[in-house]
Parts: structure tokens; C-alpha cells; sequence
């Protein structure tokens, strides 16, 4: 299994997320992250999706399915290329007497937001790269989450 | 002028010349313009599925696209099995659906079913028509989808209110689209990398599918196959792509197919294989396939190639066109010598042919009718398969010298289809017979086309090859299963009095020697005909290899 980042510019049409989506999941295909909006042109979209794949062929075929739908434009692989990459994340946390200080120390190392705080609830907000975001879930996760919601990749080219 | 002429209009840009469909609430303002186009050939089928069918025998037979129209719900939803039948094979078509009105669409209203939603896995393309001007050029593109690049069924939803609508008829618009460019050409680099491959080889064989028949490749490809010496075989959607009578054919490959070729295909060291996509009754055991051979691989769709099987040369593009540029730059010095090579090819033709056993008085072999029917119609009549055992026996005993001459149901096997679909190959093609070859099992799913024949004197020839039992299933019992007959026996109605009760001529044989004489009078009847015949009940289809099974490991007819 390997994480492959595949960015396609689409007709922003009425279904063309259903198509996609339901491409994966008629030929077996694993998304992990699929991320969609309008561009900077109002008649494209561009998906940014992060998709796991057993082996190259399965890769390949996947590159070749997206394309051979008839809204897809282009698909790009962009794994290997240079890209900066960005996901958003929303998380609710305990931030009560005893974990106050664990989650300042981390607001200190990771410099996100910390809002909505009441009735010892916090959410945070963090923006960061695949890396970072990963880092963060782990550190999390030893304070505890209560509530996580993540926007997805998105990318762009260097 | 309003949707549902805009419809009309459209279709008659397109030249359409048979249209198979079935009215509801959706579609009665289509309908209503229809009655006013008489030449557009409106058919009346007997339930929306052998519309669908019926467009797509049509399409087959002719190469144009085939329209078939049903109204929203249940109509669209009895289309389905016949779009993904012709989006398995590649067959261009569009179905129009009526949809319910616009403002009730997600309401659940009566006779609601999400169309788009549902076809959207099994056609090419689909699209909701929400504003009437949007119609005509919406019908343009699909046509335009539909017989391009890897032809496929493009599905039109169009809601009845739209059909109401008013909106001027135009139909002169560019289609533009960014995101759909087949590419046709071959890459010249791979071209002559397939020359090299060509010119290194000694036991080449050359595997052609339904695309050589879809981009009319069969001229180029019998120059090519005798340009390089090489053996053809066809797999079923190829039959007829290359001459039967040919002394390089060597029949089709695969499960059913002949010992020779697929000991061919697995000593071989090239094989070239031309508008197929490896199905799996193609290949029998991936690992153990074509296992000593280079593969050049021509097809016109990219996600073919390298799908099922790793290939060293791919070309994407259109078989004819690609075949032609391969022409073109063959030289005498890339003609490699195979002349060993077909003896021993020759030799495998002599000691495993296909083979039956027809005594006098015993019962009817279903391979000695389909040698009849041949004979009979000097292999020119137009062929169109149901699924099962009618359909292997048809496509190794009749000799298919051109194409658009077999039709069958290959990609989604398909019961039910063989009978519509020769209603429309027949509703087009008069001046050669059309024959379904037909199962008591099959015939039976889409029966009610009696009427339909009956209705316009369309003269198919229906031949009901009955073993009192879905032979094919029961053939897998009987090989793999200790002979435990589940689900498989059949009482079956009187076959001829059914086509009586429809108005259509109908005779039964039973005896060998009345065989001939009884094809002979089908043939010979102005206007449709049943001939039921008693068959062997156990007849098994061989060769046959085992799902999963290397293609050389065959059971049955390696004598």
C-alpha cells in the first residue's frame, strides 16, 4: 500500500463529485482524503485526492479510469513532484484544570488556534502539512480528543 | 417550437432511422411529436429492455448509433440491463428517459427513479437535461460520445416539463469539449517499436477483439495477417473481423475456444492483439497466459492496457488507423519467417478440430444445426446469439467471413438479449436472413417480442435450440458439481403454440434428417418464424477450460 496525491481539474458540473466518488467505489479503489472546490476559473474544479493504491498498475488505473471520465479534464499524480500541501483541521478537546497545560505546551509547539473555550471544552483550529497534522493527531491522542473534523488535502505545485 | 420536438429534430440530424421504445406518463409529449415523423421508424417493443437491445442489435448490425426511448422509473429502470449490455461491448447508443417534472425531482414522485444515479456506473456518459435550451446540444454531444472515441450507451434524461418547453431548434453548434479527446493515432515511436518486436519474431500470433470490428479494421488486418505470415485468432466480440475461411484463422480463443488456439497463443513468442481488453473467459489463468510472448497490445482505450495483463508494446488508438500506419512502414525485412511455425500451428488444427457426432437416429446435435444453417446460408446470414451453449455453439460452428455478422451479448453475457436485438438488426438489414440462435432458457426472458415481430412482419428467424434446461449452467453442474441439478431443469411451454398465440409461424423438429429441410422452410418464410428443435439434452460445449485454469490445460475435445 502507498499514499498517493492525485489532483484532477474537473467541469464544475452538476454530479461530477458522484462520478468520481462513485468510480472508487465501483472498482474497489481506497480514498483517504478527497478534497473539492472551485477554482479561480468558476466553470473548473479541482480535487485534490489522496488515495491509497496496492501497487502501481492499480495506480495506473486509476490515473487512466478518472481520465477516461468524460468531466475530467486532467489528472495529475503530483506524489513525486514538489507541492505544498494543507489540511485544515477543527478538533474539540478537554481543557480543563488537568489538561490545561498539556494543551498550552502544545498550542506553544504547534502555534494554532484555541477558541470556543467552555465548560471545560476547547476547540482547536491548526493548519498544516501532512507531516505536521500527523504530528499533532499523536500528540492529541495522549490528551484525548472528544470531537475531530479534517477538510482533506489540498495541494498545490511549487 | 417545444422540447419534445426538439427531440424529434435531432434525431433526424442524426439520421436515425429506427427507434425501439415503449410510451408512459414521462414521455407522452415525445411520443405525441413521433406521431408526426413517421420516418424516424418508430418500433413498438413489448417491455423497455428489448428496446434497449433492439438499439443495440441495430447498432451491431449497422454501426450507427442505436436509440431506444422509455418513460421515467420503472421504463428507465427496464433499459438498464440493456445499457450496460452495450457499455460491456462497446456499442454505441442513446437512451432517452423521460424524467417527472422537474419540480418534483427528489420528491419521490410517482414513477421517480434517479436515472443519472443509476445509469452512471454502466453507460458513458449521462446528463439531466434541466433547461430546454440546453436540449439540442445536449442530444449533439451525446450522439457525438456515443460513437467516438470507445463507442459506449450515452443515457438522456429529460424531464416531461422540459419536453413542453419552448426553445428554438438549434442544432449547427461545435461540439467543444476540453476534458474528451480520444486519441486515434498511434504513436509512431511505439509503431516502431511494435516493428521491431514484429520483425524479431518467429511464432507470432495475432489476438483480435471488437475493436477491429468497431473501427472497421478488417481489411487492414487481412492485409497485415498475411503481410507477416502470422495465425489470427478472434475472440467473440472479433468474430467475423477476419475471414473464418482463412487458412491463417484459427478460431477463438479462450474458454470455449479451439485447442489450436490456445496452444497457439500460449507457444507463442508475439502476440499482437488488436482492439481486446484480455477479458478473463479470454484468458483463463493470467499468470500462465501467452506465458513465452512479447505482447503488443493496439486499443483505443488507455485504462485496457495494462489492466489485466502487463504488455511490452501498447499503442493507444483506432485499430484501423493504427493498422494502417503499421502498413505503411512495413518493410520486407520486418517480415519475420513463420513458416515453421504454421506447420506446427497446422499440425494442432489436424489433430484437435472441432468436432461433433451427428447420428442418423439419434438426437439432433446442436453443432450439426448451426453447421446447417451455414451451409444453408452460405455463411452470410447475420447471427445474433441469446447466452449460454446457443452462443459457443454458434460462434465454433457458423463460418463468420465478415463482420457486424455475429451478434451476441459478450462482456455482460446477457440472457434475454439475442431475440430484441435481432429485431433490431432485422428492422435495418434485408438483404441477408437474421437468425437468433436461442435456449429454451433464454428465449423465454424476452418472449413477449413475438409481438413485436409479429406487429411489423419483421422477419427474424428465430431457432429455439431446446434441451429442456439451462444447458450451460447445467454443464458446470454436471462437470464440477456431482450432476446435482439445482435451479436447472426446465418445463417449458409449447413453443409452438406460443408463437401461434402470437400470430407468428412456428414448426418443431426432432429428427436429424428433418433438420435441413425444416432450416430450409424458416428460411424460405416471408415474415418471422419459430423453429423449436428438440437437441441432445445433455450436449456439453467443448473444449472448455475450468475458470481460472491455464488455457492450454482444456477439457473435452483434445482427442
Amino acid at each position: 500500500m502507498s499514499m498517493h496525491v492525485l489532483q484532477a481539474l474537473v467541469e464544475n458540473k452538476f454530479g461530477v463529485l458522484a462520478r468520481v466518488s462513485s468510480l472508487f467505489s465501483a472498482r474497489g479503489y481506497n480514498i483517504k482524503s478527497l478534497a473539492v472546490g472551485e477554482t479561480h476559473d468558476p466553470s473548473v474544479s479541482c480535487m485534490t485526492i489522496v488515495v491509497n493504491a496496492e501497487d502501481e498498475g492499480i495506480l495506473e488505473q486509476i490515473n487512466k479510469q478518472l481520465n477516461k471520465l468524460i468531466d475530467v479534464i486532467t489528472v495529475k499524480d503530483i506524489t513525486k513532484t514538489d507541492y505544498i500541501d494543507r489540511e485544515l483541521l477543527l478538533v474539540r478537546v478537554r481543557y480543563d484544570e488537568r489538561n490545561k497545560a498539556r494543551v498550552d505546551a502544545l498550542h506553544d509547539q504547534y502555534t494554532f488556534h484555541l477558541f470556543d473555550k467552555k465548560d471545560d471544552y476547547a476547540v482547536l483550529e491548526f493548519t498544516g502539512d501532512s507531516m505536521l497534522v500527523e504530528s499533532l493527531l499523536s500528540d492529541l491522542a495522549t490528551i484525548g480528543v472528544i470531537e475531530l473534523v479534517r477538510t482533506g488535502k489540498i495541494a498545490i505545485s511549487k | 417550437m417545444k422540447g419534445s420536438e426538439i427531440i424529434v429534430k435531432a434525431l433526424l440530424e442524426e439520421k436515425v432511422e429506427a427507434v425501439f421504445g415503449y410510451p408512459g406518463g414521462s414521455v407522452i409529449p415525445l411520443f405525441d411529436k413521433l406521431y408526426d415523423y413517421p420516418q424516424l421508424n418508430f418500433y413498438l417493443v413489448r417491455h423497455e429492455q428489448a428496446a434497449a437491445h433492439a438499439a443495440d442489435g441495430y447498432a451491431r448490425a449497422t454501426g450507427k448509433v442505436g436509440v431506444c426511448i422509455a418513460t421515467s422509473g420503472p421504463g428507465a429502470t427496464n433499459l438498464t440491463t440493456g445499457i450496460a449490455t452495450a457499455y460491456m461491448d462497446s456499442i454505441p447508443m442513446v437512451a432517452i428517459t423521460g424524467q417527472v417534472k422537474s419540480s418534483l425531482i427528489g420528491n419521490d414522485a410517482f414513477q421517480e427513479a434517479d436515472v443519472t444515479g443509476i445509469t452512471r456506473s454502466i453507460s458513458k456518459h449521462n446528463y439531466l437535461v434541466k433547461n430546454v435550451k440546453d436540449l439540442a446540444p445536449t442530444i449533439k454531444e451525446a450522439f457525438y460520445l456515443a460513437r467516438s472515441g470507445r463507442p459506449g450507451p450515452v443515457v438522456i434524461d429529460v424531464p416531461v416539463d422540459i419536453q413542453l418547453q419552448e426553445a428554438d431548434f438549434d442544432y449547427s453548434g461545435e461540439i467543444a469539449l476540453r476534458s474528451y479527446k480520444p486519441t486515434v493515432d498511434g504513436h509512431p515511436g511505439q509503431i516502431k517499436r511494435a516493428l521491431k518486436l514484429i520483425r524479431e519474431s518467429r511464432r507470432p500470433v495475432i489476438m483480435i477483439g471488437g475493436g477491429v470490428i468497431i473501427s472497421g479494421a478488417h481489411e487492414e488486418l487481412r492485409k497485415f495477417a498475411e503481410a507477416i505470415n502470422a495465425p489470427v485468432t478472434a475472440t467473440l466480440m472479433g468474430l467475423g473481423g477476419f475471414p473464418e475461411d482463412h487458412p491463417l484463422y484459427l478460431g477463438m480463443p479462450g474458454m470455449h475456444g479451439t485447442a489450436y488456439a490456445n496452444l497457439a497463443i500460449t507457444d507463442s513468442d508475439l502476440l499482437i492483439t488488436i482492439g481486446n481488453r484480455f477479458d478473463d473467459r479470454v484468458t483463463g489463468k493470467i499468470d500462465e497466459f501467452a506465458p513465452k510472448a512479447r505482447i503488443i497490445h493496439v486499443d483505443i482505450d488507455p485504462t485496457s492496457i495494462s489492466k489485466n495483463i502487463k504488455v511490452d508494446v501498447p499503442i493507444v488508438g483506432d485499430a484501423r488507423n493504427i493498422l494502417s500506419e503499421i502498413l505503411a512502414t512495413l518493410t520486407d525485412g520486418d517480415k519475420p519467417d513463420t513458416t515453421e511455425w504454421l506447420a506446427v500451428v497446422d499440425g494442432w488444427k489436424k489433430k484437435h478440430p472441432l468436432t461433433y457426432d451427428q447420428k442418423p437416429d439419434g438426437y439432433i446435435k446442436p453443432q450439426y444445426v448451426i453447421r446447417t444453417l451455414d451451409e444453408l446460408t452460405s455463411g452470410e446470414a447475420v447471427v445474433v446469439t441469446e447466452v449460454g451453449q446457443n452462443q459457443m455453439w454458434s460462434a465454433q460452428f457458423y463460418t463468420f467471413t465478415k463482420p457486424r455478422r455475429f451478434l451476441s451479448s459478450g462482456g455482460l453475457g446477457t440472457m434475454g438479449y439475442g431475440f430484441p436485438a435481432a429485431v433490431g438488426a432485422a428492422a435495418v438489414v434485408r438483404d441477408r436472413p437474421v437468425v437468433c440462435m436461442a435456449g429454451d432458457g433464454s428465449i423465454q426472458m424476452n418472449i413477449q417480442e413475438l409481438a413485436t415481430v409479429a406487429t411489423y412482419n419483421i422477419p427474424v428467424k428465430i431457432v429455439i435450440l431446446n434441451n429442456h434446461c439451462l444447458g450451460m449452467v447445467r454443464q458446470w453442474q454436471e462437470l464440477f458439481y456431482h450432476r446435482r441439478y439445482s435451479g436447472t431443469p426446465l418445463k417449458n411451454p409449447d413453443f409452438v403454440k406460443v408463437a401461434d398465440g402470437y400470430g407468428v409461424a412456428a414448426s418443431r423438429v426432432k429428427d436429424p434428417g428433418a433438420v435441413k429441410d425444416a432450416l430450409r422452410a424458416m428460411l424460405d418464410h416471408n415474415g418471422p418464424y419459430v423453429l423449436e428443435v428438440e437437441i441432445e439434452p445433455e450436449e456439453n460445449v467443448f473444449p472448455m477450460v475450468p475458470a481460472g485454469e491455464a488455457i492450454n490445460r482444456m477439457i473435452g475435445g483434445m482427442s
